[in-house]
Parts: structure tokens; sequence; C-alpha cells
């Protein structure tokens, strides 16, 4: 099968939600607390193990088309939905001592809930912060990139609902291109700051989840150069076993001297 | 009806002030409501969006920095009760040694288990082996140091009771060496599981942590030794040399000016950071340079270093938890690589 991506293009997003109520309800996901949270028409907050689709609520301080704020200063309300990245090189796969995190063959990475012991090292594995534990089950959940749907030809259930085609569903090449191109297109209109978001110069080597932005990454709380923590684990590594090589003289010469 | 124009004078007057406070602060401070949050940050700009966390903090519970520290005292003894039985000291040292061994690893599997979300699937640790997760390469080091350490005392038991042979002292050569081996693995190990990791505190702390995490095994099990009666000079040296090593790393997180420290320095962990260093640094140092010929004294450094030990491994866990919430420090270390398009 070949390696399938989402675009999500914030741009054309009308807040509306439709994708976290089709995500919630295709892959059963139980409510994440129905917490206010005061910040715009957010109230999911983050990405976590019951919200797999997280739409964001950004006010920056940029005009924008025909949005009428009323007030002065430039203003646009920009709304972007949120999802696992799906990396190619994922901190979560890497770190999973069981297993149960896995590379499937349409380029996602899945967690297999009949395997994972809820070790939670995914958890502080993930440079992206997407992974997390769900207290009734004990498991760590996240988003499948509906592999079930997509194993049956079908699109994933967010793409489907989307009623303005902000999440793009299609082979990861073809979105690349799309997503260059509607960069362009943005930026002749007048949206200077619009990029693509898909961190491929860092360890991470590319996302399967592309987006569109307007502005800065961090706006979108999106890590600006994600790393895979694995890149650390010869300078980690090094330092323990030469250090525990030295215990081991130290123990050694303790008992000689 | 005087009291009436009053009173609607008054009430009138506070709702345009009201409207006039909302139409230029974008806020009306109400007596007695504040909203859970507020005054609610803006998204966007450096804070991030709304200044909300982008990591998840660690699920980890008590269980994970006790297991730390058991998995670092018993890997440091198996490794001294082998060079002490290689070097052919005191035997109840090597016997001693072997069974705080034991003890710590027979402690460490029920710890790691109770903190699983999902406890009854534990030999899933067990199902594949991946070196490049330290989870993984922790699990299976416990089970082979527990096996080893298991095997050994068994040995050595038999042996008191006794019973010779070739083969039972070849095993016991094999096991106690293997436990050494593992032992060296399961002490530092820990460090690399979360040098290896997102968290901005532990991964920019990759090579301190390692250091730290060995010296304080070998400092904590030569403390129960000498607690359990083996006031010797060896125990004696390990205990100082970690010391020494502790008060060096204690003193290089004061110093150190990187804001991605802020959690090992400021608030309740920082202080907890520091009782830990001073417990296991300089407190033990002093105490065993000046006051070392007292055995009582000697016992109170390694109740002091023990402590301390323990201490740590929960502030560290701690500080990752405060580090986890901090995406301004996260965005400054990437930026700092990369600058903003």
């Amino acid at each position: 099968m070949p390696i399938s991506a989402f675009l999500t293009d914030p741009s054309v997003c009308i807040g509306c939600k439709a994708c976290e109520v089709a995500c919630k309800e295709w892959n059963e996901i139980p409510d994440d607390g129905f917490k206010w949270s005061g910040q715009s028409y957010d109230n999911t907050h983050a990405l976590g193990a019951s919200t797999w689709r997280h739409v964001l609520f950004l006010e920056q301080k940029q005009p924008m088309g025909a949005q009428l704020a009323g007030i002065e200063e430039p203003f646009r309300w920009q709304f972007l939905s949120d999802v696992c990245k799906h990396c190619a090189n994922a901190g979560c796969l890497e770190a999973c001592p069981t297993g149960a995190i896995v590379r499937t063959e349409i380029g996602s990475v899945y967690v297999q809930p009949d395997v994972c012991n809820g070790c939670g090292y995914c958890i502080v594995s993930c440079p992206f912060g997407v992974i997390d534990r769900r207290p009734q089950e004990g498991l760590a959940f996240k988003c499948t990139f509906c592999y079930d749907r997509q194993t049956a030809g079908l699109m994933p259930a967010c793409a489907k609902a989307c009623p303005t085609q902000s999440i793009q569903f299609g082979a990861i090449n073809d979105l690349r291109q799309r997503a260059k191109a509607r960069v362009e297109q943005l930026q002749g209109r007048g949206y200077l700051d619009a990029q693509v978001y898909d961190p491929q110069e860092t360890s991470v080597g590319g996302i399967h989840a592309l987006f569109v932005i307007l502005g800065q990454p961090e706006e979108y709380n999106f890590p600006p150069a994600p790393e895979v923590p694995t890149i650390h684990l010869k300078t980690a590594w090094t330092y323990a076993l030469v250090s525990a090589a030295v215990l081991l003289l130290v123990v050694c010469g303790a008992f000689i001297l | 009806m005087k009291n009436i124009d009053q009173l609607e004078k008054a009430t009138e007057a506070r709702l345009d002030a009201l409207r006039d406070e909302a139409a230029r602060t974008g806020q009306v401070t109400a007596a007695g409501i504040t909203p859970a949050g507020s005054p609610l940050p803006p998204s966007g700009g450096k804070k991030g969006y709304y200044g909300n966390p982008l990591l998840k903090p660690p699920v980890w519970t008590w269980q994970v920095p006790l297991y730390f520290f058991a998995g670092g005292v018993a890997g440091s003894a198996a490794s001294i009760a082998f060079v002490a039985h290689a070097l052919g000291r005191d035997s109840s040292l090597v016997r001693a040694a072997l069974w705080v061994a034991l003890l710590g690893a027979v402690a460490s599997s029920p710890l790691l288990i109770a903190d699983l979300g999902r406890p009854s699937r534990f030999l899933n640790m067990l199902r594949v082996f991946k070196p490049r997760s330290p989870m993984s390469v922790g699990a299976w080091t416990l089970a082979v140091f527990s096996s080893a350490v298991g095997l050994a005392v068994v040995c050595q038991e038999i042996g008191l009771r006794g019973y010779s042979g070739d083969l039972l002292l070849a095993v016991r050569w094999i096991a106690e060496a293997a436990g050494a081996l593992a032992g060296l693995v399961l002490l530092s190990y820990t460090s690399v599981l979360l040098a290896v990791s997102a968290i901005p505190v532990w991964s920019e702390n990759r090579r301190l942590l390692p250091l730290h995490f060995v010296a304080s095994a070998l400092g904590a099990s030569a403390g129960v030794l000498e607690l359990l009666g083996f006031l010797n000079p060896a125990t004696n040296g390990m205990a100082l040399v970690a010391a020494v090593v502790e008060t060096c790393l204690a003193v290089s997180i004061e110093m150190r000016r990187r804001a991605v420290d802020a959690p090992l320095r400021e608030g309740k962990v920082g202080w907890l950071i520091r009782a830990a260093g001073t417990l296991t640094g300089p407190l033990p140092f002093l105490l065993r340079i000046f006051l070392g010929h007292a055995f009582a004294v000697r016992r109170v450094a390694s109740v002091c270093f023990i402590l301390g030990a323990l201490l740590s491994r929960y502030a560290w866990i701690a500080a990752g938890r405060l580090s986890s919430r901090d995406s301004k420090i996260l965005f400054d270390i990437q930026r700092r690589e990369t600058p903003a398009k």
C-alpha cells in the first residue's frame, strides 16, 4: 500500500469540530472531561489519550481576508485541527519496550492495545506531546490514522467528515506537493507568513500529518525543530557505561588499597 | 422618592464604571469571582498556544524512583560482592553484599510491575528485545540480574552448609560475574532512561545524570553494607569517592545558569535537589574525613547518603514533571539551532 498522509490546512478550517466528533464516534473514544478552557472556543485543550483530533483556536495580531473583528488592531481568528504527526522516526515507537507500537504498511505509527502494558515510556519520548495513558484502561492511546478504515479502502473518519477539505488525505508525495502549492498560493494572496510544517531536516525526518500554517510553529504549540530522543542514546550510554566501569575500578581500588 | 433616585444614580454609575473598565482593559475585575486560570494568556507569540504545555508530563508513580534507588543499590552491591570474592576478602561481606543485591532485585520487579498501567501484562516486557529502547534493555537486564544473583546466593548458601564441588563453584563464579556485569548496567541504565526522552531537563543533562546515578548507587550500597556492620576501610573508601563525586555534581548544578536547569534550582523541587545533594555530597564527606574514626559517625554518614540518594531520584522525576510544562524553554532550545523562517 502507498504511504498515506494528512494535509491539514487551517486557512480553510471553519472550527466546526466535525473531525473531533467523527474521530470520537468512529473510534469509540470516551469523553475527555468537558472542561471549560476559557481559551477561545477550544474546550479539548490538547491532544491526549482520548483526544485524537484537537481543533485549536488562535487569536493572532494579523489581518485576515474578509474577517471583521470590530477592533482597530489587526486581528485574525484561526482554527487548526491538530493530530498525531506519525513521524518518520517516531520517539514513541523507538521507546516502546513491548513492541506494542509498530510501523504499519501505510507508514503510520500504530499502538496495539492488546500488547501495550502501560509502562508510560512513550509518553515522555514523544517530542510533540501527543500520546498519553488513559487512566481507565491504563494503556497508551493516540490517533490510529484509522488503520482499520484505511486497510478497508476507506478514508480516515476526520478527513471524510471535514466539510471544507481543511483535512485532506492522500499519498504523502502528492500532499507534500499540494502543501507547497497552497503555501505559494496563500503567499501570493498576501499571507506572507504562510509555511509548510513538516520537519524534514531534523532527526524526526518528516511527518505523515503535514500542516500549512500561518505564522510560526510555536503559536500552534508545534516544536520548531523536534528531535527524536534516541539521538542521545550514544552520549547517554557512553557516559553511563564509562561511569559504571569507573565504579568497578573504584570498588577494586577500595579493596586493594 | 428621593432615596430611589439616589439608589438609581449609584447603580447606574456602577454600570457605567463596569462598561468603562471592560472597554479599557478587556476584562472586568469582579468582587469574589475569579475564573480559574485568569487572566487567560493570549495565544501565539513566545508563549506558544495560550501558554499550554507542549509535552506530556511523565505518568510514573512513586514506585519508579524507589525502583531507581533499589536497582542502583542492588547492582552496585553485586559488583562489590564479586570484587570482594575475587580478591579473597572477608567472606561474610561477600555473603551480605550478595543478599543485599538479591533483596534489591526481588524488591525491584514488584515496584516496576505496580507502576504499569496494566500490571497483569508485565511479561510483555520480555516479548521483544529492543536495544534502542532503554526501557527494554532495563527490563532484560533486571531479568538477567535477578536470575544471576539468585543463583549466586543459592550456590553460596549450599556451599555454607558443607556441600562442595567443582560444578557448584563454577556455577557460583559464573553467576556472580554475570550478576556483577548485569548489575553495572542495572545501576546506570536508569539514567539513560531519563536522558533519552523528550523532557528538556532530563535530556539536556544526559552527561550529568549517568555520573550522578552511578556515584549515588555506589555510595548508597556502601552505606547499606556499613549499616549492616561492615565498617571497614574498603566501604569507607567507596563512600568517600561517591561523596566527592556527588559534591562536585551538586556544586556544578548550583553554578550553572542554563534556563533549562531552572527546575533543579528553583522552588520546592530545587530545594529537594539541594537537600539531596547536601545529604550525598558535602555532609557525608566532612563526617567521614573529620570524624570517620568513630563508627557511630560513619553510620550517620551512611544514613545521610542513603536518604539523599533516595530523595534525589524523587526530585529528578519531579523536576521532569515541571520541565514538561515549560514550552518556552523547549522553543528556545530548538530555536538556538534552527532560527525562525
